[in-house]
């Protein structure tokens, strides 16, 4: 009898790294190329044009790096979390709470200086989305209650929230209707680059990619993080005050998020509005996870992502509809999935004599 | 013997980044053999016996099973070859019983568990070697030498006739030593072949019917037990003689530097492991904690350090009352602790070495200048420590994992003697080094004392006791039986304090 068998593997190899993830994406196009000729299309047709409307020209690719700035920032929020082993799935309700936040800022402080207005939005959107994680973060210290349950089940609480305030109390009066705040004043508004609708949350993800590594690396907090994350034992020998730490890293993973929230209002919808995140928290933690908590890989992999998506709405414009393009993206996500599976592992043919 | 053997491993090399840890080895077993595998701290014992039960592959070489070429691609792989593996660190289920850890994950349970039978199976093969156990129990609540019956238990289940065991007798106490070793016999009357890793040579002598001797990942030696003895055997491990020091008898004992009173101390499942002890420690001496492992020396030596809570009684260093300090606090007093769990507690596994060796003081101002940690100094000082104490690697940026066995330990306890101790607590120090490294650490406490450091060691070993200590505390059930001066007892009085037959005469 043969039987496949996964082994994992001892060491990987670096080329296979970088091979893996280029073939894991190839093969799910010529899977994606099967899929849309038994559904009558021009598989060439819609591959181009999903390449072109992703990366095929200036403004594609600003486009792309448009969707991929909330999936940077919020993936290197979720990685630091990840990596003392805290499963924060909340990235979604911290980046709720952040834009939350901002926007209360600012249509409250309306015009003004944006030197002044956009640093308050962002000490707001931190302290908000810190808020989020610093719930779960307290109560997993205190009293080990799973981190995962209660991370998940604040999105909802601050996706209803957000709701409630633009069907309601924050309502602009001239919106016909749509759950929409009024628009921010310029000064809360991010410069954007040139006239496209790059903002300067991109420059943002990337400062905050570089502290996170030194932090992590080189200070002496950095230190704990990466003791903590292997072993409380360890750190608590060390003389390390572990739930003091659950508490501070879960708030500045959640405050993190919470900028990303905090960007996506100033920089792109200039208003708080229903679904200012369409999942972002959580395809991030898929971004963190593929870019295995490295805060560079995030940049490139949540740019890989931004370029997913966008070629997604790129043929949904052709007419492709809207669920063969969530296919699409779904057959990529599963090869790359699968391929992070056999770099990890070896599948081996094994013959075995039957029981 | 003139039979086949069982295993025959041909020019086995495996390299591992900056060493090669098996360099062309040829590695027999005959059927029924008990086989000694012996050699230094990073000899690559460990890597071969891995290699053989399909943890590791080899980079070049050949295994033959039962006189067929096998590519031993998995544990589970040589599993079905009838080879098993108990390495060092038990791989029980905690919540399970002892019948459920023994049929979990064997290929001859499928479809759910039937209590009765698997319990009636495991009383069958733990009758048939003298494995005594309950096989309804908790394996939480086995004690390290029953957990290692279990693990002996299961590798039998699963149908082992090449059981390797990596310095299985480490955690285990005189007498268990003894139960496991008529098991072995047993075993190999039966016709299985056993190989075992192992420092003590006396061990070796009793139980052994060959040795292999490795020395830096090459063969240097095998041969029938009785063309051997522990000399012959120390020269081929180490290529010298080793000079046993001799404790210097002539300790003089400073003043009191850690007074404890009626201390209380809690276990890990809210029971009481420690009832109301009182010592004391003085400046310049060696004072052993003797006892079977499991009765309370764990818990008394985390509670000194501070990583414990203490329900009541008092804890006075130097007549100041620190029951209430937290491990940094005591860190700082000078209080220092080597633990018994050295991977997991005193190390962090996937750290570099560089990183574990300031787990214990990266707090300290020498090691940052301005936010950050200061690497070049951390990194001399790490490769100090390296030299200082003979901690063999290939290098410092490799993660701690890496280590041997032996080399683990030196970094442990070098790391922690470099804070120039007053007090120094330390749990099995010498557990998993060869002959010529416990030699150097003996060496290295005995200079810690003489320089006025208290040390309080938990040792096993009756000998070590007797080798290195002033004076020794025989802990029994959580209660501190008896103190007594080494020099004014015998083996055989501290060994039935030990296991409570002597009721002490308070
Ligand atoms: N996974 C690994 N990666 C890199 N190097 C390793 C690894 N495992 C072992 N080594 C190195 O290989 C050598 C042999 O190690 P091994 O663990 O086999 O020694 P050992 O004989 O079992 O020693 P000890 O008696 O101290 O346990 C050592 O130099 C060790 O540092
Ligand atoms: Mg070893």
């Amino acid at each position: 009898m043969l039987k496949l068998k996964l082994i994992r593997r001892e060491n990987e190899s670096t080329m296979a790294r970088l091979i893996v993830p280029v073939l894991s994406i190839i093969m799910a196009f010529g899977c994606g190329w099967i899929f849309l000729a038994l559904s009558g299309y021009l598989p060439a047709v819609v591959f181009a044009k999903m390449f072109n409307g992703a990366l095929g020209s200036p403004y594609a690719i600003s486009e792309t790096i448009v969707k991929a700035v909330p999936l940077m920032v919020a993936g290197l929020a979720i990685s630091l979390a990840f990596r003392m082993k805290l499963w924060n799935i909340g990235a979604e309700g911290q980046i709720y709470m952040g834009a939350f936040a901002a926007s209360g800022m600012a249509l409250a402080l309306g015009n003004g200086s944006p030197y002044v207005i956009i640093p308050i939005m962002m000490i707001a959107a931190f302290a908000a989305g810190a808020l989020w994680g610093l719930v779960p973060g307290l109560l997993k210290a205190y009293w080990q209650v799973n981190e995962t349950i209660i991370t998940l089940m604040l999105n909802y609480v601050a996706i209803y929230w957000v709701d409630y305030l633009v069907f309601g109390p924050w309502k602009d009066p001239n919106s016909m209707g749509f759950p929409l705040t009024p628009i921010f004043s310029p000064a809360a508004q991010l410069p954007t680059w040139g006239d496209s609708r790059v903002h300067l949350g991109l420059l943002l993800a990337g400062i905050i990619a570089i502290v996170f590594y030194l932090v992590v690396q080189y200070t002496r907090w950095g230190y704990e993080v990466r003791v903590m994350g292997e072993s409380s034992q360890a750190a608590k020998y060390a003389g390390m005050n572990v739930a003091k730490n659950i508490m501070l890293v879960m708030m500045v993973s959640g405050g993190i998020a919470g900028i990303a929230g905090m960007i996506e209002v100033a920089g792109i919808t200039h208003r708080l509005q229903q679904g200012v995140s369409p999942g972002y928290g959580y395809t991030a933690i898929i971004v963190a996870w593929l870019a295995r908590l490295n805060p560079f890989a995030i940049i490139i992999v949540a740019f890989l992502f931004g370029a997913l998506l966008v070629g997604g709405f790129a043929v949904q414009i052709v007419g492709v509809s809207f669920s063969i393009t969530q296919i699409l993206q779904g057959t990529v996500l599963f090869f790359l999935l699968a391929g992070e599976i056999f770099l990890r592992y070896r599948l081996v043919l094994a013959r075995e004599e039957a029981v | 013997m003139n039979r086949f053997p069982v295993i025959e491993m041909k020019g086995i090399s495996k390299r591992f980044p900056g060493v090669i840890a098996n360099d062309n080895i040829s590695f027999r077993v005959y059927p029924g053999e008990i086989h000694a595998l012996l050699g230094e701290n990073g000899a690559g014992k460990s890597t071969l016996m891995s290699i053989l039960a399909g943890l590791y592959r080899p980079d070049s070489g050949t295994i033959k099973v039962k006189g067929e070429v096998i590519r031993l691609h998995s544990p589970r792989k040589a599993l079905e070859e009838g080879i098993g593996m108990i390495y060092q660190h038990f791989r029980l289920v905690n919540n399970f019983t002892v019948a459920e850890n023994i049929v979990l994950g064997s290929k001859h349970v499928n479809w759910g568990i039937k209590q009765e039978r698997i319990q009636k199976e495991t009383r069958e093969i733990s009758h048939n070697y003298g494995l005594e156990i309950n096989p309804a129990v908790r394996v939480n609540q086995l004690s390290l030498g029953e957990q290692q019956r279990v693990e002996i238990l299961k590798m039998l289940y699963r149908g082992c006739d090449i059981l390797i065991m990596d310095e299985p007798t480490t955690v285990l106490t005189p007498g268990e030593v003894k139960e496991l070793f008529q098991v072995l016999r047993i075993m190999s009357r039966q016709g299985k072949s056993i190989v075992l890793i192992t420092h003590k040579l006396n061990e070796v002598m009793e139980i052994a019917d060959y040795v292999t001797v490795l020395r830096r990942g090459k063969v240097v030696g095998d041969d029938r037990i009785e063309n051997l003895d522990e000399g012959i055997l120390t020269r081929m491990m180490v290529a010298r003689e080793v000079v046993y020091s001799q404790a210097q008898r002539d300790s003089s004992p400073g003043g009191v530097i850690l007074n404890v009173d009626n201390l209380k101390i809690q276990g890990d499942r809210g029971n009481i492991a420690v009832h109301e002890v009182s010592f004391n420690l003085r400046r310049g001496e060696i004072m052993a904690i003797a006892g079977v492992a499991g009765n309370g020396q764990r818990e008394l030596v985390e509670a000194l350090a501070g990583l414990r809570k203490a329900v009541s009684g008092s804890i006075e260093y130097e007549g100041e009352e620190i029951k209430h300090y937290d491990a940094k606090s005591r860190i700082a007093l000078g209080i220092n602790m080597v633990p018994e769990d050295r991977i997991g507690m005193g190390l962090v596994p996937n750290l570099s070495v560089i990183d574990n060796s300031i787990l214990r003081s990266y707090y300290k101002e020498e090691f940052y200048s301005g936010w950050f940690l200061n690497y070049n100094k951390i990194r001399s000082y790490t490769d100090r420590i390296i030299n200082e104490y003979n901690i063999v690697l290939s290098d410092s940026n490799h993660p701690v994992n890496y280590l041997s066995g032996g080399n683990l330990q030196k970094l442990l306890l070098g790391r922690e003697i470099d804070q120039k101790p007053r007090v120094l607590l330390a749990s099995y120090p010498i557990r998993g080094l060869d002959v010529a490294a416990a030699e150097g650490v003996y060496d290295l406490l005995l200079k810690e004392r003489d320089k006025g450091t208290a040390i309080l060691l938990v040792l096993e070993d009756l000998d070590d006791i007797f080798r290195i200590a002033d004076r020794v505390a025989v802990m029994y059930q959580g209660f501190i039986r008896k103190i007594l001066d080494v020099e004014k007892t015998s083996i055989d009085e501290i060994g039935s304090i030990m296991v409570g037959t002597e009721l002490a005469g308070v």
